[in-house]
């Protein structure tokens, strides 16, 4: 008896230690990270050397989907364009007016708190199916859009969706309007900013705009930095929009990567070359993200660095 | 005299300001909330009316058969079975995100064990890889088990922890005095005890957070839906809109009337827990 107690203790002391406890608790952590991870990540690099439908095995053809990719599908380039025509437009935009949004509502009144959630709710929900299908009808032929500007006397037959030169605007507007979780970010960092600096420059004789610029920017650049990476990095991965909204219509024109990989994996069953793509994705992700950090000590400020 | 009429005009002239302030971001308020008051002003007009007085908010011949129509749903299931379904999709993963993150982030940070560093970083890398390279492996994973066409593949990934998640409740367990879990450890508390007894209990702003973030994204999630789900019976909301607005093409108010209501779990949740929410996507930005 007194022995089975004692080898209790001995296994209870061992799953204390702090290396073994660590481990117990980052447990699930790391499973997932090898199962839905770590070996998806490798095998889709795998895949992507192979001609793969999932009901037969993978087939080794070498570099041929990425040939494929460059050379042969015109509509990889159409969408790769789209795609960073999409990202760099919208995500200046997007960056700029949470910024604003945000120096804005800085000041505290009483209906800060309703603003702040009337801005926030469209980023909460915009994501969803029923947004994405709400949008098709606020900027169809006959929708709200055009007959409010049909009211101020403005040209109300445009077709947004239907037009290869206004869909994929209509797309961008769908998710500069989502700009509510950026803006709460860029709100909490500016509350952050010690209120000392600005009492001393306004003592300096400083102005709103000379301490904008010479304070307020310079204290945010972190968190530009920050939103600008997630920003590049959810624009690249669109999907939804494009893919309830437009189908890629009209003409290609608001074909995104994603979708046009999803068709080639999913509806043509080109897992192997759906994975050559997903991994040409990653590299220029990776390329801009690193462009971003490189570029960052140029620009951003660090106040730990006391520059 | 002289002074007292300038700070008069001081503060008359402030308060203009603030008017025009006011004035402006209502406004503005009002242009953003715009999309989704027309939602439900079109759910209750007749669909006759909806694009002939697209531009009025108030329905003039207000009408219900859109929410009555709309939830006799599609082949034979009604909408009372996506919702079930988004329902028991969103609970289990946000329960599942929760739990499991905490358990991490405990670990992560609190225990000194070798190798904290390396699955730390790991972790923050993660968090940046783009989700669409593991898309198709996953999906074939998935399919060699036999999970397509169950929930699954939708639920058990939230049972492993998220990055972000285990990041944002790091940040607040760093916040608890250390001294706490030393205390309880000179008394005979073992790790597990202190998680348990201790900071579990104390984490619970961060856990729902996680779990009312969990729930919103799992709720709204389409691609999920889009690989895993093959019949109708086991459609979430978000794909049984999809499905349905295809279905019913000309019945607008159909396909607004159950937008709307698809919507309002996640405007509930907004409004119980605004500050959680508020919070955790503010601490996002500080992980930078």
């Amino acid at each position: 008896m007194k022995k089975k107690t004692g080898l209790r203790q001995k296994c209870f002391s061992l799953l204390d230690r702090d290396n073994v406890a660590g481990y117990v608790f980052t447990f699930p952590f790391i499973i997932g990270l090898i199962v839905f991870t770590a070996i998806p990540f490798f095998t889709s690099l795998y895949l992507s050397f192979t001609e793969y439908n999932v009901l037969s095995p993978a087939k080794w053809i070498g570099i041929q989907n990425y040939k494929e990719m460059f050379f042969e599908d015109k509509l990889f380039w159409t969408s790769f364009k789209v795609t960073f025509k999409f990202a760099f437009i919208q995500v200046p935009i997007k960056l700029t007016v949470s910024l604003l949004v945000a120096l804005v509502l800085a000041r505290a009144t009483r209906l800060t708190s309703f603003y702040r959630a009337a801005f926030y709710i469209p980023s909460l929900m915009g994501g969803s199916v029923a947004i994405a299908l709400l949008w098709k009808q606020l900027f169809s032929r006959n929708g709200v859009i055009n007959q409010i500007l049909g009211i101020f006397g403005l040209p109300s037959d445009t077709s947004w969706l239907g037009n290869p030169k206004t869909a994929l605007g209509t797309l961008i507007a769908l998710g500069v309007w989502q700009f509510g979780s950026s803006m709460l970010i860029f709100l909490a960092s500016i509350k952050n900013i010690p209120a000392s600096y600005h009492e001393a420059a306004i003592v300096d004789g400083a102005g709103p705009v000379r301490r904008f610029f010479s304070i307020t920017l310079p204290m945010l650049t972190p968190i530009i930095f920050f939103n600008l990476i997630n920003q590049v990095i959810g624009a690249f991965q669109a999907f939804n929009s494009s893919y309830l909204i437009t189908q890629g219509k009209p003409l290609n024109s608001t074909l995104y990567y994603g979708v046009h990989l999803y068709n080639k994996a999913f509806n043509q069953f080109r897992m192997g070359y759906g994975c050559a793509m997903a991994w040409f994705m990653l590299l220029i992700i990776a390329f801009f993200t690193a462009l971003i950090f490189r570029s960052s000590s140029a620009w951003v400020y660090y106040e730990s660095e006391g520059k | 005299m002289k002074v007292k009429n300038i700070t008069q005009s001081v503060s008359a002239r402030r308060r203009v300001s603030l008017s025009i302030y006011h004035i402006l971001m209502l406004g503005f308020s009002f242009l953003m909330l715009y999309p989704m008051l027309w939602l439900v002003a079109s759910s209750f007009k007749p669909n006759g009316d909806i694009f002939a007085t697209a531009s009025s908010l108030i329905p003039h011949n207000f009408t219900l058969e859109h929410y009555v129509d709309g939830w006799h749903g599609f082949s034979s299931h009604t909408f009372a079975t996506f919702f079930k379904n988004s329902l028991v999709v969103a609970l289990l993963s946000s329960a599942g995100m929760s739990f499991s993150s905490a358990v991490v982030a405990f670990g992560l940070a609190r225990i000194n064990f070798k190798g904290r560093n390396f699955w730390f970083v790991l972790m923050i890398i993660t968090m940046m890889l783009p989700g669409q390279v593991m898309m198709i492996p996953r999906f074939v994973l998935f399919d060699k088990m036999g999970w397509v066409g169950t929930f699954l593949p939708m639920i058990v990934p939230s049972f492993f922890a998220g990055g972000f998640n285990i990041f944002l409740i790091m940040q607040f367990i760093r916040g608890i005095p250390r001294d706490m879990d030393e205390a309880a450890k000179i008394d005979g508390c073992s790790w597990y005890g202190v998680f348990g007894r201790i900071i579990l209990p104390m984490i619970v702003p961060p856990l729902v957070t996680v779990g009312v973030l969990t729930f919103i994204g799992s709720w709204e999630d389409f691609m999920g839906a889009l690989l895993y789900l093959n019949k109708p019976s086991m459609y979430t909301v978000a794909y049984a809109l999809k499905m349905f607005n295809d279905s019913s093409q000309a019945d607008y108010g159909a396909t607004f009337a159950m937008s709307a209501l698809s919507l309002i779990p996640v405007l509930t949740l907004f409004f119980f827990f605004q500050k959680n929410l508020v919070e955790g996507i503010s601490i996002q930005g500080l992980k930078g």
